[in-house]
């Protein structure tokens, strides 16, 4: 069950016009490293997940990515709300207009549409949170590359730059679930077993007779 | 913010946004250090303060979430406030 809040989670007021801008922005919306995946991604991660903290981290920080995306959504709507037909033409915005009008849609920035195989849920811990440490790094990366687009556009620049501190915030949490993950699991060797599959075998504690097969 | 009478709107809800954020980043240290009694202390104080604001912030410029949407009179609230993507015209 989610509950909605009337407000943005970081406040954004735009006034000027930029679909250039825009275009290259929606890309942390629906592209390969955006926050509707990064959403998707840990929501889909948690019924797995064999231990508490990481359970709430990925749940915590799933919801904080549809905040995001919120964010994300309004920069691209008040960059394109006043736009002209000129501006639209002159700006290459005019492919995206074609199908979506100023409508919001979830697409890389090359216009290749939001894609579930962007990301993973494998059902293993170790997997999974080791994916979502890249998943940050890789969406801190995106918003590097966007500052380096808005440097005259203050206001879009400033609630970016609070989208790439709560990347760096959130990779740091996933680095403590993976070492609590891994406290749970044999030292001698993590991937013995897959603690959210092999139930049977004893928690991973290293008792269960098996180690002389080591894979 | 206890010194004001009637906060401006705006002022309002940049004192919901700060409360709420220092909630939302003291829930993810929580979540992976479960025993900090600094931490739990500090989450208590601001969930108070946003629960306060939010209630102030209802009764004087109308609901930010459904739970609120229902002591502003005869008129459903939630459809007449700006949606938060609205701000920023010129």
């Amino acid at each position: 069950m989610w509950n909605y809040e009337k407000r943005l989670e970081y406040p954004i007021h735009i006034k000027e016009t930029n679909p250039k801008l825009a275009q290259a922005i929606i890309t942390q919306y629906g592209g390969p490293d955006g926050e509707l995946g990064a959403s998707m991604r840990y929501l889909s991660q948690r019924y797995t997940m064999p231990y508490r903290e990481a359970i709430a981290t990925l749940t915590d920080i799933g919801t904080e990515e549809l905040a995001h995306f919120e964010m994300i959504c309004t920069i691209v709507y008040q960059l394109t709300r006043n736009m002209s037909m000129e501006e639209l033409k002159a700006s290459g915005f005019d492919v995206y207009y074609v199908d979506h009008t100023a409508g919001l849609w979830p697409q890389a920035a090359s216009g290749v549409p939001f894609s579930a195989a962007t990301f993973q849920s494998t059902g293993d811990p170790v997997a999974d949170l080791t994916e979502d440490l890249a998943a940050e790094q890789k969406a801190r990366i995106t918003y590097d590359n966007i500052l380096r687009l808005c440097e005259d556009s203050p206001e879009v620049k400033d609630a970016i730059r609070f989208l790439r501190e709560r990347e760096i915030v959130h990779f740091q949490r996933f680095g403590e679930s993976l070492r609590i993950v891994q406290d749970h699991l044999d030292s001698r060797n993590f991937y013995i077993m897959n603690p959210a599959f092999d139930t049977g075998i004893s928690g991973g504690s290293g008792d269960c007779g098996c180690k002389s097969n080591t894979p | 913010m206890n010194q004001r009478q009637r906060p401006d709107q705006e002022q309002l809800l940049q004192w919901i946004n700060m409360v709420s954020f220092a909630c939302t980043e003291t829930v993810l240290y929580l979540n992976t250090h479960p025993d900090c009694s600094e931490a739990l202390a500090f989450y208590q104080k601001h969930v108070a303060l946003r629960k306060q604001a939010l209630e102030e912030y209802a009764r004087l410029y109308g609901p930010l979430t459904l739970d609120h949407a229902v002591s502003t009179g005869n008129k459903w609230a939630w459809i007449q406030q700006p949606w938060p993507w609205e701000g920023g015209k010129c």
